[in-house]
């Protein structure tokens, strides 16, 4: 994936292109309308960090350190201050490890992927599983979302398009069962990498976020050290309730990254800002379209770049 | 996470008592906090700004009445214009004078678009129609599978001529279907698509060209951020719309999407999705979403109904004995002969923010005979007892049992139950853990 960053950022930016109102086009108002920065440039401004979901406290500090960095280094020039922006963004996007790791010691590396309804969870899988196949590794899918009718279909056909083996019970069966099925089975087979898809189900829920405990505590018991990577996938959709699913997932599970699926329309995902400022949970991967080459890594300068170019 | 709206207002409104008329300028911190609440719940920042300038102009010039707190008076100004907004009366699903109706549902990935559809379908069966549900989503893998699936939970009919046809011959050619299987009602499923996607949306467009749908509803869900406008502004463009699906009510996302999206489509929302079972999908209450969105449960309703019976200073006197945890059985019994003036506990209680989800189910079910035991009980202990419960030993609960006509195992239990309450009451007026909403400033407790 790392090798493609010009086409990520071609797609991306023709896609942001199709738009009429991006923010791309309304920072560069901004940017460009105010010769100096004054009062108005900072409230347009707001509205901008806003509108990508950055949300009221995050865009806040973000104005007001902008407002102290213009203060202090006599910065006038409203286009001076967008590379002011850029570095905080890249600064507060940047801590943490935000490369996947693939490798198990030994063993299976285990990824468990969790999140909400419809952000993406089986896609992400099935993308992954081609990327790692074509990387040259063996890998295995595990169906543990038993929940939500032909979700084991769903995966069973993206196994098939990845050319991957796939461990799967009947729909409503234990997905702990699973989970430890494919742990064995992966073990047996000396597999690479095993992916394991989780129901969506909304982190409201104690017993789904329970089940989710069941299904890492299982997997760590049969391969230890599993899961290596539990990754919490986030539709870029989402607005201020994306901390909070955060939050709750974090609790529940030592998530190591983000998935922030879906760029490619024109939402922005801002939220994971205030994600990784609160819980520090970095961003591994981003999505920006339905081809298998369209689950992209994440990088803190160029995502920022590719907000505001 | 959010403090209530109300007891930031109060906190923005305290300089303004006494000062006769809302103006600009003493409104101008509580429009800031209204403003933040709204964008805290998602509303898109530019519906927000028109919504405020539309508060402004309306209470402008409006009394500060000293009967009611200036807070609470500007949050039901809010509240009425919120739920104005959303419109009156939920509206329901417009069938066809002559059948089969149409019905189509659109939206980005990933809303909930082929559950709400089996919901509808399931909705429509229980009102005595004969839906066919239409699987037109050939891209995403296995998707035509699951509403066969959700089909048969459902118990109604389904058709698709498969991921290898085109959707918009599946649309064309459910028509016949329906009527061979005589059903009544046609529901299309079809696949999510990015509104910026020319290709896709030029898709959805033939199928509605071709087919004439009665309704064409855009689900979306409740969690949507400020992208909402974008994408039901551009469906709305490509699409005559009908109405919004709001899935995933259930969840804790206050839903500013809501506003949103009808303010960009002009549609009404005619369904919420509030659980996975099939059933779980219901009419839509503007005021019930307003409070949602507002962070503050059905507390409008509940400020009306405390003002007109509790008295103020002891609301507040309650308030402080709650915090440093002095709250005694004689407040208790007090409380409660207020709650009782207000009407039935378990609907107060969960007009209470956080309140649903902090108490056990148990709790929240006392009915009003039991209170009249608990009332006997008190009753019985001495004034020193009601202030210091520790001191109630062996002897003095069989004494206290034989005084209320109850048993030694009732009067421990309402002990339990008392210091249970104590300790939440501390807790919550600390403003509680992380993820808690924090106490509103309440008359009554």
């Amino acid at each position: 994936m790392a090798e493609e960053k010009r086409g990520f950022f071609g797609r991306l930016r023709e896609r942001l292109s199709k738009t009429r109102s991006t923010v791309i086009d309304s920072v560069k108002r901004v940017f460009t309308a105010h010769g100096n920065v004054d009062d108005s440039f900072f409230d347009e401004l707001e509205g901008v960090l806003i509108e990508a979901d950055f949300g009221v406290d995050t865009t806040l500090d973000i104005i007001e350190n902008m407002r102290l960095k213009a203060r202090g280094s006599g910065v006038e020039n409203a286009e001076d201050l967008l590379a002011v922006l850029k570095e905080d963004l890249v600064a507060l996007l940047s801590p943490g490890d935000h490369a996947l790791s693939w490798d198990g010691a030994g063993g299976p590396h285990v990824t468990l992927i969790a999140g909400v309804n419809g952000s993406g969870k089986t896609t992400t899988a099935g993308k992954l599983a081609s990327h790692l196949k074509s990387r040259g590794k063996t890998v295995m899918l595990g169906a543990a979302d038993t929940f939500r009718a032909a979700a084991v279909e769903q995966l069973t056909i993206w196994s098939e398009r990845a050319g991957v083996p796939i461990v799967k019970h009947q729909d409503g069966a234990d997905p702990a069962a699973v989970a430890y099925d494919a742990a064995d089975a992966a073990q047996a087979r000396g597999i690479d990498c095993l992916l394991l898809d989780t129901a969506g189900r909304l982190h409201t829920k104690v017993n789904i976020m329970e089940e989710l405990k069941k299904i890492q505590r299982v997997v760590g018991k049969r391969i230890p050290g599993a899961p290596h990577e539990v990754l919490l996938v986030l539709d870029a959709t989402t607005g201020q309730n994306g901390l909070q699913q955060a939050r709750i997932f974090t609790e529940a599970l030592h998530v190591t990254g983000l998935v922030l699926t879906k760029l490619d329309g024109t939402a922005k995902g801002g939220i994971v800002v205030s994600i990784q400022k609160e819980l520090g949970v970095p961003i591994k991967l981003i999505g920006v379209g339905e081809g298998v080459d369209d689950l992209q890594p994440f990088h803190a300068r160029e995502f920022v770049e590719a907000l505001f170019s | 996470m959010f403090e209530s709206l109300t007891k930031r207002l109060e906190a923005a409104f305290k300089n303004i008592r006494g000062q006769g008329k809302l103006t600009e300028k003493n409104m101008k911190d509580s429009l800031q906090e209204i403003r933040r609440a709204l964008l805290e719940a998602d509303v898109n920042y530019k519906v927000v700004k028109q919504f405020i300038a539309d508060i402004q102009e309306q209470a402008l010039g409006r009394e500060v009445l000293d009967s009611i707190q200036p807070g609470q008076q500007i949050v039901k100004i809010v509240h009425d214009e919120l739920v104005k907004t959303m419109g009156g009366a939920n509206e329901p699903l417009k069938l066809a004078e002559t059948p089969p109706t149409l019905i189509m549902m659109v939206g980005l990935q990933g809303q909930g678009k082929t559950t709400s559809a089996g919901k509808v379908a399931l909705h429509l069966k229980k009102k005595g129609h004969r839906p066919l549900l239409v699987g037109a989503d050939v891209y995403r893998p296995a998707a035509i599978k699951q509403l066969e699936i959700v089909a048969q939970q459902a118990g109604v009919e389904s058709f698709s001529l498969g991921e290898h046809a085109d959707p918009v011959d599946t649309c064309v050619m459910a028509r016949g279907e329906a009527q061979m299987r005589q059903c009544d009602v046609i529901i299309m499923d079809t696949a999510g698509r990015l509104h910026v996607d020319e290709q896709m949306m030029g898709e959805v467009r033939r199928i509605q060209a071709q087919v004439a749908p009665h309704e064409i509803l855009f689900v979306a869900n409740a969690m949507t951020g400020q992208d909402a406008v974008n994408s039901a502004k551009q469906f709305h463009d490509a699409l005559p719309l009908t109405g919004v699906v709001l899935t995933q009510l259930d969840g804790d996302a206050r839903g500013g999407a809501a506003i949103s999206l009808i303010s960009v489509t002009g549609c009404p929302i005619k369904f919420v999705g509030t659980g996975e079972k099939l059933d779980a999908l219901e009419p839509f209450h503007p005021k019930r979403m307003a409070d949602q969105i507002l962070g503050m449960g059905d507390i409008v309703s509940l400020v009306e109904k405390a003002q007109e019976v509790v008295d103020r200073e002891q609301a507040l006197k309650f308030q402080e004995k709650a915090r440093k945890a002095t709250w005694d059985l004689e407040d208790f019994l007090q409380q409660m002969q207020q709650l009782k003036k207000m009407g039935s506990i378990g609907d107060l209680v969960q007009k209470i923010p956080g309140m649903k989800k902090m108490m056990g189910k148990g709790m929240m079910d006392v009915d009003e005979d039991e209170m009249k035991y608990v009332e006997a009980i008190i009753y019985s202990m001495t004034p020193e007892e009601r202030q210091k419960p520790k001191i109630i030993n062996g002897s003095r609960r069989r004494r206290i049992a034989d005084g209320s006509g109850t048993t030694v195992q009732e009067v421990n239990r309402l002990l339990k139950d008392f210091e249970q309450m104590r300790k939440m009451m501390k807790n919550m007026m600390k403003g509680g853990k992380k993820g808690r909403r924090g106490m509103p400033m309440m008359p009554g407790f």
